[in-house]
């Protein structure tokens, strides 16, 4: 029986020899339990050694092999060429990201806005160890473990239309990560952190299209955890307007 | 690639007019309905009486306090809600010209005609 072949569309990118990204076809075979990512090995192994990706663990929790699949924002390793089979499929770099090399993107300024929110937990005062640990209830757990579950792939920022036209904006993996220690029981930095929520570039930068949660592969919602902040900076508006600092 | 995020946040003022934008939203959402199925289909079909939207009984309405109030309130915060959307909706379609007076006309409109109908309430008293 003759092997079923699939089209497989690549963007490619090599700065010292490509003035512009251009598309690259690969055909191979067809295989109903082949993931995208395993299909970029298979190119890289078998058909052409050239094509650079990122990837690490094949099973959606590193957040290394981000890319646009026809136009949309997935893992590689969690879609399956199934999932488009028999049409063709076209592999592009993350959008909204500068490109590097191939599917590789520039991911600096993302990485920046998760340093940027303080994503550790800042006591009311230092305990030492034989303070014993910090108790919490599986209720208080419950506030923020969603949106621990995050794993900085970074399809939000690719699917974010506001953050497209606005790099300035912290975006959404951003603001659910400052949301995580936020409304954790045993972080006590939620004011200091409230200023980056405030600003323009915070939580207003969002006009709650709702794409970033929609493609999300850890079920995290940032679009939640901005609406939610938007409550909370419209109530510390008040409270400053009466009480300034 | 460093932004902004080195230096102080500056607070937004976006607070107020999503306030308002929330609150008229949330009446056009439940309310805009109802008044088009009073005013549009039931009235003109004959299913509710035209007395009940004549002019002594709206005039009646529109000259108490609470009638005013009601009126008021059903009028600005929608049209806040309206202006709101739009000044958002250019930036989104990419108009980032002139956003500080996208921003004047916007909201200038808006509190514009809130007075003009807040005056219109009460020389009606």
């Amino acid at each position: 029986m003759a092997e079923t072949l699939i089209d497989i569309d690549i963007l490619r990118y090599r700065p010292e020899e490509d003035d512009a990204p251009h598309l690259q076809t690969y055909q191979i075979p067809f295989d109903d339990e082949m993931s995208i990512l395993e299909a970029l090995q298979y190119i890289k192994d078998e058909l052409d050694s050239t094509v650079s990706f990122r990837w690490s663990c094949r099973m959606a929790i590193c957040g290394s092999c981000g890319m646009m699949v026809n136009g949309e924002p997935k893992l590689g390793c969690k879609v399956f060429l199934r999932d488009y089979f028999p049409n063709k499929i076209t592999l592009e770099p993350l959008a909204n990201f500068p490109i590097e090399r191939d599917l590789v993107v520039v991911m600096d300024d993302f990485i920046e806005k998760l340093e940027s929110i303080k994503p550790y937990i800042i006591p009311a005062q230092e305990k030492s160890i034989d303070d014993g640990e910090y108790i919490q209830t599986p209720e208080q757990m419950a506030k923020y473990k969603q949106f621990s579950m995050c794993i900085n792939c970074g399809l939000c920022y690719a699917a974010c239309p506001q953050y497209a036209l606005n790099k300035e904006f912290t975006g959404p993996a951003a603001l659910s990560l400052l949301a995580r220690y936020n409304r954790d029981s045993r972080d006590a930095g939620g004011a200091e952190r409230m200023k980056i929520v405030n600003a323009e570039e915070g939580v207003w930068g969002c006009t709650f299209v709702g794409y970033c949660s929609k493609v999300c592969p850890k079920g995290v919602d940032p679009a939640a955890a901005i609406q939610l902040f938007k409550v909370e900076s419209a109530k510390d508006y008040l409270i400053a307007m009466f009480k300034p600092d | 690639m460093s932004h902004s995020q080195h230096t102080e946040p500056k607070r937004s003022h976006e607070p107020i007019f999503w306030g308002l934008f929330g609150a008229g939203g949330m009446l056009t959402a439940f309310l805009t309905p109802v008044m088009v199925l009073v005013t549009g289909i039931l009235v003109p079909l004959g299913l509710m009486s035209p007395e009940a939207l004549s002019y002594e009984r709206i005039h009646d309405f529109a000259t108490t306090w609470y009638g005013a109030a009601v009126l008021f309130v059903l009028i600005a915060l929608p049209l806040w809600h309206t202006l709101h959307r739009i000044y958002h909706g250019l930036h989104d379609i990419g108009i980032h010209r002139g956003r500080d007076i996208q921003q004047v006309v916007s909201y200038g409109f808006a509190f514009a005609v809130s007075v003009f109908v807040f005056t219109l309430l009460l020389q009606m008293f």
